[in-house]
């Protein structure tokens, strides 16, 4: 019994078969398919390895993939906080439909959010129109992929970030007040370091979900070699080809780089959590 | 207890429901195929059952697939079940010839005219009044013309407007493999977006208002001015195009094993026939039948057309050359260009 002190006193019963469970699904699920990549991909020597994955082009795409969707998770951190702020602590009108809006980028085909989303950037739009002609061109530029990325990463953020707000009891608030702290300490050495891991966490989920993002954006993309050309889509452009290998040599280097940022963050969590408590 | 006897339930359910279908006498047939041709298929699927039925054969039923043409073939490389595969350009075929052995190298001898029952060209759709005046292939690299076309990358359609471009700079006179490579540069610097398949170009030229011209597949340029409306569009055919030929085949170890072989070789047959050209003609593809041809001789002007296999010794040399990595089209849009 000293070896397994896990099985003692847990909710759910069965360590083992759970343990298997666990370990068979993500196998099936997550370890195949990744590792039948990762496979494909050791087709190639490590020279033509090299020279796909650092080609000029593809190279020009990971610093408009990856840059745009860090700066599109940044924008979705800073407003999604504020839309969860708005939506748990003060009463308005239709709040739950508003809610419920929030959820909409999730439930949306991509292909469907991107074409509707470069309908109305592109010159001829409802805010094409107004912006153009104020020299801000949305559509067919890198900008516009931005503008896709923050609109599909929107709700990891507001969805992470709630329910840690709706924890936090006003009490505490009116304590902070109580011993004088002013409107601004209160935030920023009460409320928002509870926030913090959470508000990572949609951070990284937004910023994972636009790297990986394809559907929405090639429409408004415009999709120009070393401009606004995506990842994803060079993968595509590989495939077409049927050049397998090459797609998912690509693919492992994205893989491989999303990783090591959702890292990162999982680190600055657990340090955010350490100085929180 | 209980998830045992929802699973028993379940499979039960599922046999039930798989069983009873193998019990008629009726052959089903899957023409994979690229996305234009939707409309095209769902008349002819029609008519060559009537046909088929009236012959004294089975009652046959063709399910059709649709997407681009070299995310089609990739499907049926990977397994799907394709009776018949009627795809955008030869390469494609040859692919799935090369990579999964599923055809025969020659497979396109087998039917008339390099197995393509019908062909078509590349033409430019304008604005309505043509305020550009883009009458041919050189007004395209005039600095104030923006040209729309998918990418060739990613695109079937797109490679075969490339190479429509190319072939017209490189028969004018003094023409060279070297002017040509400029033509293509200075035509392709024009191209504000480059979609990833023809459908999301038409659509990025007429309903995003993007560009003066639309490079495209002669019915796709039909089809969009039927559809969006006579008076916002018109064709301009240019002097010299390419003759794009769409090729249909049979994939042998499917239908073997299916045991549809000869069904699906009458279905392609029928293509043939001045019926089945009809219904081509009808949906803007170029008849090979010279009297279904004459009859539609107002609906396709006519057009000096070179192929793809004298100007460019075939699809896999042009595919090579042209589109692989570190291809010309890479070259054009190289670091620093």
């Amino acid at each position: 019994m000293a070896t397994r002190p896990i099985t003692r006193n847990t909710v759910i019963p069965g360590f083992t078969p759970t343990l298997g469970y666990t370990i068979f699904y993500l196998s099936l699920i997550v370890l195949l398919p990744l590792s039948a990549l990762v496979f494909k991909t050791a087709s190639l020597t490590w020279g033509e390895f090299i020279a796909t994955v650092a080609a000029p082009r593809v190279a020009a795409s990971y610093r408009v993939t990856f840059g745009a969707a860090l700066a599109a998770a940044g924008v979705n951190a800073i407003f999604g906080l504020l839309v969860a702020w708005v939506l748990v602590r003060y009463r308005l009108p239709g709040k739950r439909l508003i809610d419920a809006f929030v959820d909409l980028p999730f439930a949306l085909p991509t292909a469907v959010a991107g074409i509707t989303l470069s309908s109305v950037y592109a010159a001829n739009g409802w805010l094409g129109s107004i912006l153009e002609p104020r020299g801000i061109k949305v559509a067919f530029t890198p900008l516009g992929i931005f503008v896709a990325m923050t609109f599909i990463g929107l709700p990891f953020v507001v969805r992470t970030v709630q329910p840690v707000l709706e924890e936090l009891e006003a009490e505490i608030e009116e304590a902070a007040a109580c011993l004088g702290a002013t409107r601004w300490q209160t935030f920023r050495r009460v409320l928002f370091p509870e926030l913090l891991p959470a508000l990572l966490t949609g951070f990284a989920l937004a910023f994972a979900r636009g790297v990986g993002e394809y559907g929405s954006i090639i429409f408004i993309a415009g999709n120009m070699p070393m401009v606004s050309e995506i990842t994803p889509l060079l993968i595509i452009t590989k495939l077409e080809q049927y050049d397998y290998a090459g797609a998912t040599a690509i693919a492992t280097v994205m893989l491989l780089f999303s990783f090591l940022m959702l890292l990162a963050v999982n680190l600055l969590q657990k340090w955010s959590r350490r100085h929180a408590a | 207890m209980k998830p045992i006897k929802t699973f028993a339930v379940l499979t039960t359910a599922l046999i039930a429901f798989a069983a009873p279908v193998a019990a008629y006498a009726e052959v089903n047939l899957l023409n994979v195929s690229y996305d234009p041709t939707r409309e095209l298929y769902q008349d002819y699927n029609a008519a060559f059952a009537k046909y088929w039925k009236g012959k004294g054969g089975d009652t046959v039923t063709v399910k059709q697939s649709h997407g681009g043409s070299g995310k089609q073939a990739r499907a049926v490389i990977d397994g799907l079940d394709a009776d018949v595969v009627t795809l955008a350009l030869a390469y494609d075929i040859d692919e799935i010839g090369e990579k999964a052995k599923l055809i025969p190298e020659s497979w396109q001898k087998r039917l008339p005219h390099n197995s393509s029952p019908y062909t078509s060209t590349i033409v430019f759709l304008v604005r309505k009044g043509n305020p550009k005046k883009v009458k041919d292939w050189n007004d395209l690299v005039r600095p104030d013309v923006k040209v729309i076309t998918p990418n060739p990358k990613t695109s079937g359609g797109a490679r075969w407007n490339y190479l429509a471009a190319w072939g017209y700079a490189l028969k004018q006179k003094g023409g060279s493999e070297a002017k040509a490579k400029e033509f293509v540069t200075r035509l392709f610097k024009n191209v504000p977006v480059l979609d990833s398949g023809a459908r999301g170009s038409t659509t990025t030229f007429v309903q995003r208002g993007q560009g003066d011209v639309l490079l495209a597949w002669e019915n796709e340029a039909f089809l969009a001015v039927n559809e969006l409306g006579k008076d916002k569009f018109e064709i301009v055919v240019p002097s010299i195009s390419i003759l794009a030929e769409p090729p249909v085949t049979v994939v042998d170890k499917v239908v073997d094993r299916k045991g549809t072989r000869k069904v699906a070789e009458e279905y392609l047959k029928y293509l043939y026939t001045p019926a089945g050209q009809e219904i081509a003609a009808k949906h803007y593809y170029r008849p090979i039948d010279k009297k279904v041809a004459a009859r539609y001789a107002k609906v396709f002007p006519k057009v000096k057309l070179f192929t793809i296999d004298d100007t460019f010794g075939g699809w896999k040399a042009a595919q090579k050359k042209h589109f692989a990595d570190g291809g010309v089209f890479d070259q054009i849009y190289g670091p620093g260009k």
